[in-house]
């Protein structure tokens, strides 16, 4: 790990490059393509140079270290690449090249001549802010990018600022952002307190566990958590993911969260032996999320909120998998940190792949229909199969069908927690976690049956679903890519396997370096030797085989036999109409309304039949901006508090210079402080 | 080599027979003589000649449903064990496969249900997935005791041999129950639904197929077969779980214990009637609640 290794030099030009990508568009002429189509060129050019020094670290066992001088108090600058960042960087920098393609055929200057340019100058600040995110060892840096991040990602998604709606959702997102930072501002100062530095690298051994990294950890999880997604930190998350447009969407619901959920696993890897009750906590809040955001999904009327709040359900999978990781870390069982970290870290990898594709997807549907309106759609696999075939594909691999990407993370979780039972020393809250994880599951298929069942199959439900089309290749291509790298991703389980076995060792190493006796003496054993990651790709194969044999033989007899087409039977409908249709709300009512705890219950408008001839009696599933947890418990408490500060307000003048006055009385009562604490207070 | 053979041959061949056996039971109960034993496999016969009707609109999703429902239950079959004979195909995790096999064969039965864009089939597609969901716990939190008591991860291994009803006899009882109210849902069967009237009364699975014919239809019904002979071949496994000496008396005792498993259900759908819609996710939470005791019990 030297300073002027290439990993180092690739990265940085890497980062330069999407940074920048959205400048030259601002300088460029208002409304000619030149601009968009040069931006789009840096974030792929940027992104090959990133994805290849991520691959030298995963594979090559390359990685670099540096210390740049630095005037902000906190020490110098430290930038670091290790396996563990170098597997993140692979989501950060694929996600946004193949949506900064997708963007030229989604929001292009033409047709956004107000808006477009601010859009791609947000989003390459943004997907550069995430790699310097997980490059960043040293307090100060990590905060400093995490905040460029949360920013960058507040204009990205607040694009289409005149609408109400995305204007509140990203309100919302900001305040619940830097509700989150402050608790990392807590946790940063904390740390330093018992580390004596700004540096997040650990002794050797780990650092001790104290009374203090308890908070440390509980913060973590509130600032990191909040920023991943986790119930019930999710509040903001719908809204936000929804609004934005939709190659945006894919990179903060692909992306992002992943972001946070790396942030949790780098702090808690600096302690040694953490407590046991760490792991169970992370167990116990993922797979909570993993119910509840499936239960929400299925109750979403509006697509992209739909999509969002499956994202809750694997990050919770992904933190079931981490909170497995750090219980054997503490118990001392190198198994279950290799299944539970390994399933979690190929998860961070396949849902950017498959919620990336539902997003783009999605966003198809939209610029196709016109309406995001699950209610409104139907039979556009017809009118756009290959997206709806990408989709369907999506949809499979969300759902963990063998042998698509999902089914690969997820197994490995799921052999990580019988794993954690079967044997001695069990774990009870891992044998409770594999059983919610399969209710998660099956509830997830029945979001997805509505989301794709609803949406692109049967006849259209309004005049709009019936003029959708296929979008153009800008579009068409990111979409399409995803659907084949959904498809092989699984199968590709085993190559990928000794990347996140470094990762998962670069995860271990700080707190117990080779030749040391800690906790976990004994090596955390390679993935593929645990799970036969390679027999059940090649199972997956013949299944597919075994498909298409299953497929050729009927189709060999419907032609034999002869068919024909007609109307629908429905038992006797002559003339069924697309209206007359099972609509989603319907679809998903049921389970919503009986897995999600009431607070966080979607909202329901019911118009019973009244009387002997009802008229107009409905369900429906209306799209709210916000969250109903936030609906219920946060805005009736948040206000409350609010009423109780209003005498405040006069503080609030709204002219600059009182607020520099403010800020000069706060520096000198400081001063004051510092000079006369010495006095005031005897040692 | 040659039990692969074997156990392939009952997979492919047997199925039909149960449903056969099954309605020779509910005949009998009746007073009634019954279709003959080999009933199924003359309807399958018949419909693979017939030709059949698309419903105007439907797409390729609409034969995924029958492609999916078949082979998804065939591979599922390869991972577990009949009697006493070792399953083709062991890795650790395996039931995960087995498990999400069947969830795949759900999720294009019901976009099948879908894209006809019928509301009485849509209608049985949302229970269908709304009423798995509760099951899908019941199965598991069973897959965990089993591995518990097993100390295997795989279902060869969980399902191996008897000593389990030894050392923990208490919770097996628990999660065979459990298993049992499973194997009564997910295969349509009566208290969940009626698969002999594919009209009004048949609410959940049997509706999502109503616009299939022909060969298609032909499919569905030989899926359903299939699933129904691998989930009893899975409860045989629980409470029967021994081994003879010779491997030939093993599957003369399997697929007794299978034709008994289906006289079983026969009984059961005789001597019941349909539960109120209502009451369908009572049982499977009491199911789930069954193998989660289960499971707690083997907790020391």
């Amino acid at each position: 790990m030297e300073a002027a290794s290439p990993d180092g030099l690739l990265l940085a030009g890497a980062i330069a490059l999407v940074a920048l990508s959205g400048l030259p568009g601002l300088l460029a002429r208002k409304g000619g393509s030149g601009g968009e189509r040069l931006s789009a060129l840096l974030v792929g050019a940027g992104a090959l140079l990133g994805l290849a020094a991520s691959a030298r670290v995963l594979f090559l066992g390359g990685g670099f270290r540096v210390e740049l001088p630095s005037p902000l108090p906190g020490g110098p600058l430290l930038l670091s690449a290790d396996a563990l960042s170098a597997l993140f960087l692979v989501p950060v920098f694929l996600v946004p090249a193949l949506g900064a393609v997708y963007g030229l055929g989604y929001w292009p200057e033409a047709e956004h001549r107000r808006d477009a340019r601010k859009l791609r100058f947000f989003y390459g600040l943004l997907a550069a802010a995430m790699a310097v995110v997980l490059l960043a060892r040293s307090g100060v840096l990590f905060l400093v990018a995490w905040e460029v991040m949360a920013l960058a990602a507040f204009f990205a998604a607040t694009t289409e600022d005149r609408q109400p709606s995305v204007r509140e959702a990203g309100w919302i997102y900001l305040v619940a952002t830097h509700a989150g930072t402050l608790g990392l501002f807590g946790m940063t100062a904390l740390l330093a307190r018992t580390t004596g530095g700004f540096a997040w690298e650990a002794p050797d051994g780990g650092l001790a566990v104290t009374a203090s990294s308890s908070v440390v950890f509980l913060l973590a999880v509130v600032g990191f958590g909040g920023k991943a997604g986790l119930f019930p930190f999710h509040f903001w998350l719908p809204g936000a993911h929804g609004g934005a447009p939709s190659h945006v969407s894919a990179v903060m619901s692909g992306v992002m969260l992943k972001v946070g959920l790396y942030g949790l696993l780098r702090v808690v890897s600096l302690y040694g032996a953490p407590p046991a009750w760490w792991g169970g906590l992370l167990l116990l809040l993922g797979a909570g999320s993993a119910l509840f955001g499936a239960a929400l999904a299925a109750g979403q009327g509006d697509l992209k909120r739909l999509l969002a709040y499956s994202s809750v359900e694997n990050v919770g999978i992904v933190t079931t998998g981490i909170g497995l990781a750090l219980l054997g870390r503490s118990e001392g069982r190198p198994e279950w940190v290799a299944l539970g970290l390994g399933g979690a870290l190929l998860h961070v990898l396949y849902h950017s792949l498959f919620k990336t594709l539902l997003f783009l997807g999605a966003g198809a549907v939209i610029h196709a229909a016109g309406t995001r309106e699950v209610d409104r759609l139907g039979g556009l696999l017809r009118k756009m199969p290959r997206t709806g075939a990408a989709f369907a594909a999506g949809c499979a691999a969300a759902l963990a069908f063998p042998p698509l990407a999902g089914f690969f993370s997820e197994l490995v979780v799921y052999v990580g927690l019988f794993r954690a039972f079967a044997g001695p020393d069990s774990s009870l809250l891992a044998a409770f976690a594999a059983p919610a994880l399969a209710v998660a599951g099956a509830v997830a298929l029945a979001a997805f049956t509505k989301l794709f069942g609803v949406v692109f199959l049967g006849s259209p439900r309004s005049e709009e679903a019936a003029h959708a089309h296929e979008p153009g290749r800008a579009m068409l291509g990111p979409i399409l890519v995803l659907g084949a790298l959904v498809a092989v991703a699984g199968l590709l389980s085993p190559l990928l396997a000794p990347g996140v076995d470094a990762a998962i060792r670069a995860w271990v190493a700080p707190a117990v370096p080779p030749g040391s006796v800690g906790e976990l003496a004994h090596p955390v054993p390679p993935l593929a030797a645990i799970v036969p990651l390679g027999t059940i790709a090649l199972l997956g194969v013949a299944f597919l085989g075994l498909l298409a044999l299953v497929a050729g033989l009927l189709a060999l007899r419907l032609r034999r036999a002869s068919f024909d087409r007609g109307a629908t039977w429905d038992c006797g409908y002559a003339r069924p109409t697309g209206r007359m249709q099972y609509t989603g709300s319907s679809f998903g009512d049921w389970i919503a309304g009986r897995l999600t705890p009431s607070a966080a219950a979607p909202v329901l408008e019911v118009r019973p039949p009244v009387g002997s001839f009802p008229r107009g009696a409905a369900v429906s599933a209306p799209a709210p901006a916000r969250d109903p947890l936030l609906l219920r418990l946060l805005e009736p408490f948040a206000s409350r508090w609010a009423r109780r500060f209003h005498d405040l307000h006069a503080l609030q003048e709204g002219r600059l210079t009182i607020y520099l006055v403010y800020v000069l009385g706060t520096l000198v009562a400081l001063l004051a402080w510092s000079a006369l604490r010495g006095w005031v207070l005897p040692r | 080599m040659i039990d692969t053979l074997v156990h392939l041959a009952l997979v492919l061949a047997l199925p039909p027979l149960l449903t056969g056996v099954i309605a020779k039971t509910k005949a009998a109960f009746a007073g009634r003589n019954g279709p003959p034993l080999l009933q199924g496999y003359y309807d399958l016969a018949k419909l693979l000649r017939k030709g059949s009707i698309l419903p105007a609109g439907s797409t390729w999703v609409f034969l995924a449903g029958p492609v999916a429902g078949v082979a998804a239950p065939l591979l599922a079959s390869l991972l577990l064990p009949f009697g006493g004979h070792e399953a083709p195909l062991s890795f650790a995790g395996d039931m995960i496969l087995f498990a999400y096999l069947f969830a795949l064969a759900r999720f294009f039965t019901a976009s099948a249900a879908l894209d006809t864009g019928s509301a009485f089939e849509g209608m049985g597609a949302a229970r269908e997935v709304a009423f798995s969901a509760l099951a899908e716990p019941a199965l598991f939190f069973g897959f965990v005791a089993l591995a518990r008591i097993s100390g295997s991860l795989s279902l060869s291994g969980m399902l191996g041999s008897g000593p389990g009803w030894v050392t923990a006899g208490a919770p097996l009882v628990l999660v065979a129950a459990s298993w049992a109210v499973v194997l009564l849902a997910e295969n349509c069967r009566i208290p969940f639904d009626d698969p002999n009237t594919h009209l009004a009364l048949t609410m959940i699975h049997e509706v999502m197929v109503l616009d299939h014919g022909g060969p298609a239809f032909g499919l569905v019904l030989y899926g359903a077969a299939v699933k129904l002979f691998v989930l009893s071949a899975l409860f045989l496994r629980v409470v029967f779980p021994f081994n003879a000496t010779d491997p030939n008396l093993d599957w003369l005792a399997f697929v007794a214990g299978v034709l008994l498993v289906a006289i079983g259900i026969g009984v059961v759908e005789s001597v019941m009637a349909r539960l109120k819609l209502v009451k369908v996710p009572q049982l499977l939470v009491g199911a789930c609640l069954l193998s989660a005791f289960g499971m707690l019990l083997l907790a020391r």
